[in-house]
């Protein structure tokens, strides 16, 4: 009962979403993050030795991720938190119901979380007689639209404040009709109203987890709106739900990582709250739940491990390769058919359900190399998405036209006689066709091309003719 | 096998590794005491009196002399307009306030109210993070934390909508920081 899975169907949801004229008009607009994460980074020095910082300190925990999650689970025990395991989403799911039933569990708000995705974790929960309530903004507003986010921390940025308005008026009925909702200040603040009442009512909050912090047993969350703290402060009962791979040693090697990850997500130099949990509340404190509890969710990643696809696991969802990529940029996120989008998309979901899924994403590059020279944990994503490729190659799962088309230019390529006369032969066709006006309207087996643009005529001679004689 | 037991077996598989060698528990261990600090900026490095002028101070505060202000103690049940709290100390780096739940510092005081006031001595504002955790580790010791350290840079925002930029999401609309005193 996980999310829904469109990856295969990629390539009509990537036509579906350039044919939108409402998606097409915000992915116009472009995204702000870009310039601010410039700014941040231009000035601040030292970013990319924080960089190369952050990724030894990611390569160094996974290398010893069994006995940095041993001396995470002591610390959580001695601070009082409860840790439970779950290898797979199903029985994370079960987890988490149960911890519920136990607390007798009406509403249970929830702070931004991808693992709860990953998990289906909301329809579960609605399912079996709990109703989750999404606080973060863009959140609540796909979650009262039945939509998954379209981007990792901008869940909602698929939609312009006209369909949010259109929204608020459908689902907050209580509320006087003539309103006045045009702005995101007002549907802000109305989100803020109703949004309180549920804060202060649920009786279990559930939040995911940015790092663990194997020295301390802490888990972190790090948010704008402080949605997540209201989320685990205020319930008897507090649930992290976080995967293995968010471990981190201590908390100097925290603060590295979070010097990168603001700055790479949203240019700022620290989100406004980064907040550090360890355990239940203290015998004298005025506030905070009675319980915390970790679940902490394997789902595949134990397997990433040691082999080519590890690097992944350094990931801390700053979102900076989709807010770069032209992809991305070009159809948005829910094209990519499943929880995680754009390039770290495209590496992680074939790990998670499969390439025979998600053969799709890898291929939906142009390997422009934006993501990875963005990266804060310098993750070679082109690199991990042609191993997919091959793969998925090698699977024979690539579509027939692809393989008979790849088959071809193996041809020919092997045989560089042939291919130089072929080459120089259509070369010099094209010119001759081509030569009024320099360039061709139309193309028989190129219409995916010049349906939007010229294809350029050939100047007459190859690549190949022309280095020749510029040897000599 | 539970399932802790399957995760850490599969981990050890992909890694290829028992858990049980030598120098792979040792280098855990030395790291989770010594707590390298790694890349520190520069700019958190300046001298106490500037350190301190890189907060955006607020000088006078009136509602220190008001006296028709109903004041109360503890927790707030989400029916306070402001509230004021005490920061365990502050980093210039990023213009950070760090609060510590406890007896006297609520936790709900940091989200729930509309203005949020939070008094830092001035001694208390350190360039950096790490000069904090070296405090915090003396005031609770080694890998011990109280249950909540909030780490606060600005009042609540979001630009979920259209990425236009709100103040006062779910928390605070405005956020106060009084430094007290003057550095030695």
């Amino acid at each position: 009962m996980t999310l829904a899975v469109t990856s295969p169907a990629f390539k009509a949801n990537a036509r579906a979403a350039i044919a939108d004229p409402q998606l097409q008009g915000v992915l116009r607009q472009g995204l702000g993050f870009v310039d601010r994460r410039q700014a941040a980074i231009d000035r601040l020095p030292e970013f990319d030795a924080l960089r190369d910082s952050a990724r030894d300190i990611k390569d160094h925990t996974l290398a010893h991720l069994d006995l940095y999650l041993e001396a995470y689970e002591e610390r959580v025990r001695a601070a009082g938190g409860h840790v439970h395991h779950a290898v797979t989403p199903e029985e994370a799911r079960g987890v988490i119901l149960d911890i519920c039933r136990k607390a007798g569990a009406k509403t249970v708000t929830k702070g931004k979380t991808m693992i709860a995705e990953e998990i289906g974790l909301n329809d579960f929960l609605e399912a079996n007689g709990v109703v989750p309530v999404e606080t973060d903004l863009g959140e609540y507003i796909i979650q009262i639209r039945h939509e998954a986010p379209s981007h990792i921390i901008a869940p909602a940025i698929h939609l312009n404040k006209a369909q949010v308005e259109a929204d608020f008026r459908r689902v907050h009925t209580h509320l006087p009709e003539n309103r006045n909702l045009a702005e995101p200040a007002t549907l802000l603040a109305e989100a803020r109203t109703i949004l309180r009442e549920r804060f202060l009512a649920a009786d279990v909050g559930i939040t995911g987890a940015n790092f663990l912090v194997a020295e301390t047993g802490t888990s972190i969350i790090v948010t704008n709106e402080g949605n997540g703290d209201l989320t685990q402060t205020l319930p008897n009962v507090h649930i992290v739900l976080a995967t293995i791979e968010k471990l981190v040693p201590t908390l100097e090697d925290v603060s590295q990582l979070l010097r990168v990850l603001a700055r790479s997500a949203t240019g700022q130099d620290m989100s406004v709250y980064t907040t550090f949990s360890t355990g239940p509340r203290r015998g004298d404190d005025p506030d905070g739940p009675a319980e915390y509890h970790v679940v902490i969710l394997d789902n595949g990643r134990s397997t990433m491990l040691g082999g080519e696809f590890q690097d992944m696991l350094r990931c801390i969802r700053c979102g900076a390769c989709m807010n770069h990529c032209p992809i991305f940029g070009a159809i948005g996120g829910h094209a990519y058919g499943w929880v995680y989008p754009g390039p770290m998309g495209a590496v992680l979901t074939p790990a998670l359900i499969g390439v025979d899924l998600a053969g799709n994403l890898p291929n939906a590059s142009t390997f422009c190399g934006r993501c990875e020279e963005v990266c804060p944990v310098r993750i070679p994503l082109p690199r991990m998405m042609r191993d997919w490729r091959e793969r998925e190659f090698e699977r024979h799962l690539s579509p027939v036209t692809v393989r008979s088309g790849l088959a071809l230019w193996a041809f020919f390529a092997k045989r560089p006689r042939l291919y130089g006369l072929m080459t120089a032969m259509a070369a010099r066709a094209l010119a001759l066709l081509g030569s009024r006006s320099g360039r061709f309207r139309s193309l028989p087996l190129a219409s995916a091309w010049t349906r939007d643009r010229d294809f350029p005529a050939p100047q007459g001679a190859t690549f190949q003719s022309q280095w020749k004689r510029r040897k000599r | 096998m539970t399932a802790r037991d399957t995760i850490l077996a599969s981990i050890r598989r992909s890694l290829g590794v028992s858990g049980r060698e030598a120098p792979r528990r040792k280098a855990v261990a030395d790291r989770l005491r010594e707590h390298p600090p790694g890349v520190v900026p520069a700019r958190g490095k300046l001298a106490p009196k500037s350190r301190a002028e890189l907060f955006p101070r607020l000088a006078a505060m009136p509602w220190q002399r008001e006296r028709t202000l109903e004041v109360k103690q503890g927790a707030s049940d989400g029916n306070d307009l402001a509230a004021v709290s005490h920061a365990f100390g502050a980093v210039a780096e990023s213009g950070t306030l760090m609060l510590t739940s406890g007896k006297d510092n609520p936790t709900t005081l940091n989200f729930l109210p509309d203005t949020h006031i939070v008094v830092v001595d001035a001694d208390d504002v350190a360039g950096d993070y790490e000069t904090l955790w070296r405090k915090l580790r003396e005031r609770f010791g080694a890998g011990a934390m109280p249950r909540t350290v909030n780490w606060i840079t600005g009042p609540s925002r979001s630009a979920d909508i259209e990425q236009t930029l709100i103040l006062g999401a779910h928390g605070p609309r405005r956020l106060h920081v009084m430094v007290v005193g003057e550095t030695e």
